[in-house]
């Protein structure tokens, strides 16, 4: 343990019945929502105003300020974002699974504070036992009267519906889990408008959230927004949900208090990642998910903050962080990534259908041992193509941010790995060693 | 195997519209049904949907093929999802892959002859924790090896994981037990959900 902050969305997390009723309501559960109801929704939004939450989906947007941007209208919605699919990102899916009701009550709450009467979950397809989990806990809120008609004894009525996805990676943009959600193909929507807030679900004005935002709000009501953003400095307050992937011994997700901790904790605390097995030393990590621009063993004492990140070059984005190490080959890891892109895109935008295609194909050649000295230039090329000048923040040719995430994980390769990407040229092959099966 | 669905199925289906102000975004949940029935989603199937829905088969079509959860062919009996991304890749799931392949003597795509098993390679599937992981029917195992794998499969073949393993295209076996008030008829019929018309896409 790094700081002494408490458990703010992981409190129940690993009790054997945590996803239950009983156990919620042991633990104070739906406490923050009953508090709640006795304030005027606009106080409600304060709150989380004052707690300087920002959205743990990947954007990190202020989540109250994306409250307040909501137009009035006759009928609104919330929409809480479940369809994690960032690569090597697992914490929602933690949540749903562990703590369903804390979602159901943040969601409550979060409707409240908002004025709406019916808000959708969108769990993403692939986690069937966090549908069940889901499901059963909304049954379960609403013969417990947390949900339907008058909330917990007051007048206020909400009816919330857990919804399905089918696998496709891109209905984590929230314009597409709109159209998704109108079943439809996950298309992203043409912007301007940008906003759901604006022109959302059936065209109604419609915030949408992630589930480990809507997830801290019982909390936040409970203990009041000054507490949260007692935690944590700067831009980024309270805990936040990282999840720790690749080369560490305790791969897992770990409840962080924001700008306390660094990297170099996260990756080698003994009470979190624990470190690098074999004691080999780090090549590379990916801070955000693999949308995000990698850093090496000199950013490792970055706190782990918002603005800190970004103006290193890179972001926090999904809360992800994969770590490669000296056994890592930068090369195949790059590659696979601009796979994954290519196999995700929607296809709605030339340059991304395209040129995803295009990229992951020299890097595979590359990788292979196949490729020539010009494929670098070759690639970044391509990469240029869907974000002009290959600068950070990205600038972008397409109608969403997925097509300028592709050339991160290239562009961090060209950049701190130029000898390696050469050494598979010289030698007509990978010079590093397959990656193998740890069996212990 | 009935193409249309059951009427217990369509009893269900008509509840999951009565969810939605607008029934076409019954859609997905209407495909995972069907193929809960029959395994994969068939054309009859999308033609029912989309009876149900009020839009055409095209459209349903159109959509489903959009989504890699939904099998416009047929599959067997236990879909077998092996993950490869990153985080999975950098502890070794291309090895088990690379063995699943061999062990079931099909390639990713594929179906085995006796119809038990279809392999799938999948992108993050969100259990990284468990790196290499794998899916069967979209129930979570890992961290896997490859005597993790064989092992697997064996109980798969045997049917000692049918709790937990369930048909493929079931998902969550907890039904939603309420009603939307408001959007269901008083006199006790089918509750009919929100307008049939087509949504507007929001452009400047």
């Amino acid at each position: 343990m790094i700081t002494q902050a408490p458990r703010i969305v992981t409190s129940r997390v690993g009790l054997a019945d945590s996803f239950t009723l009983e156990r919620y309501l042991a633990t104070g559960g739906y406490e923050g929502l009953r508090k709640a109801l006795t304030m005027a929704p606009a106080e409600v939004a304060a709150e989380v105003n004052k707690a300087s939450l920002l959205g743990r989906g990947g954007a990190g947007f202020p989540a109250g300020r994306k409250w307040s941007m909501l137009r009035k209208a006759a009928t609104t919605y919330l929409v809480v974002n479940g369809d994690e699919s960032e690569p090597a990102t697992f914490k929602d899916h933690m949540l749903i699974e562990s703590d369903p009701h804390q979602i159901i009550e943040g969601t409550a709450i979060a409707a409240y504070a908002t004025g709406v009467a019916l808000a959708f979950i969108y769990c993403r397809g692939e986690f069937a036992l966090g549908l069940e989990r889901l499901q059963q806990a909304c049954n379960e809120a609403y013969a417990f009267g947390a949900l339907g008609a008058g909330v917990l004894g007051s007048d206020y009525s909400l009816d919330v519906v857990i919804h399905p996805g089918a696998g496709a990676y891109i209905c984590g943009e929230e314009t597409a889990l709109l159209e998704s959600l109108e079943g439809k193909r996950g298309f992203p929507r043409i912007k301007p408008p940008f906003f759901p807030a604006a022109v959302g679900l059936y065209g109604e004005p419609t915030v949408v959230n992630n589930v480990e935002t809507v997830s801290n709000m019982p909390w936040i009501v409970t203990h009041g927004g000054d507490a949260f953003a007692a935690l944590g400095e700067g831009s980024s307050r309270g805990t936040r949900l990282f999840a720790l992937s690749g080369r560490v011994e305790h791969p897992g997700w770990f409840e962080v208090e924001m700008s306390k901790a660094t990297f170099r904790d996260l990756i080698y605390d003994p009470s979190l990642g624990g470190g690098i097995p074999g004691g080999k030393a780090l090549r590379a990590f990916i801070p955000g998910g693999v949308s995000a621009p990698w850093f090496g063993p000199a950013e490792l004492d970055l706190g782990l903050n918002q603005d800190v990140v970004g103006q290193a070059g890179s972001m926090l984005g999904s809360g992800s962080v994969v770590v490669m190490d000296s056994d890592t080959c930068p090369v195949r890891a790059a590659w696979r990534v601009t796979q994954f892109f290519h196999r995700e895109s929607c296809g709605q935008c030339t340059p991304c259908r395209e040129g995803s295609g295009w990229i992951e194909k020299i890097m595979h050649r590359l990788e292979q041992g196949l490729g020539r000295e010009e494929d670098i230039d070759l690639v970044l090329d391509a990469c240029d193509n869907i974000s002009p000048g290959l600068s950070w923040p990205p600038r972008q040719t397409t109608i969403c941010v997925f097509g300028p995430s592709i050339p991160s994980a290239v562009v961090s390769v060209a950049k701190m790995f130029r000898d390696e990407l050469l050494m598979h040229v010289k030698e007509g092959g990978c010079p590093f060693p397959k990656d193998t099966l740890h069996r212990g | 195997m009935s193409s249309r669905l059951s009427s217990d199925n369509r009893a269900k289906a008509e509840a999951i519209v009565a969810c939605y102000p607008q029934r076409r975004s019954a859609l997905i949940p209407l495909c995972h049904l069907a193929q809960a029935q029959d395994g994969w989603l068939t054309p009859e199937a999308m033609e029912e949907i989309a009876e149900i829905l009020g839009c055409t088969p095209a459209e349903v079509r159109g959509t489903a093929s959009f989504y890699d959860m939904l099998h416009l062919e047929p599959v067997g009996r236990h879909v077998v999802t092996v993950c490869t991304n990153i985080a999975c890749m950098l502890a070794g799931a291309y090895e088990v892959l690379d063995h699943a392949e061999a062990r079931l003597g099909i390639s990713v795509g594929q179906t085995t002859a006796d119809g038990e098993f279809t392999l799938e390679e999948a992108e993050c599937l969100a259990g990284c924790d468990k790196a290499p992981c794998v899916q069967v029917n979209h129930r979570f195992f890992g961290p896997l090896d490859t005597d993790g794998f064989d092992r697997l499969t064996d109980e798969l073949r045997s049917g000692r994981l049918a709790d937990t393993v369930p048909a493929h295209g079931t998902l969550s076996r907890v039904d939603r037990s309420v009603g939307l008030p408001g959007r269901q008829a008083s006199d006790g019929s089918i509750p009919t959900g929100g307008p049939a018309t087509p949504t507007t896409q929001a452009v400047s």
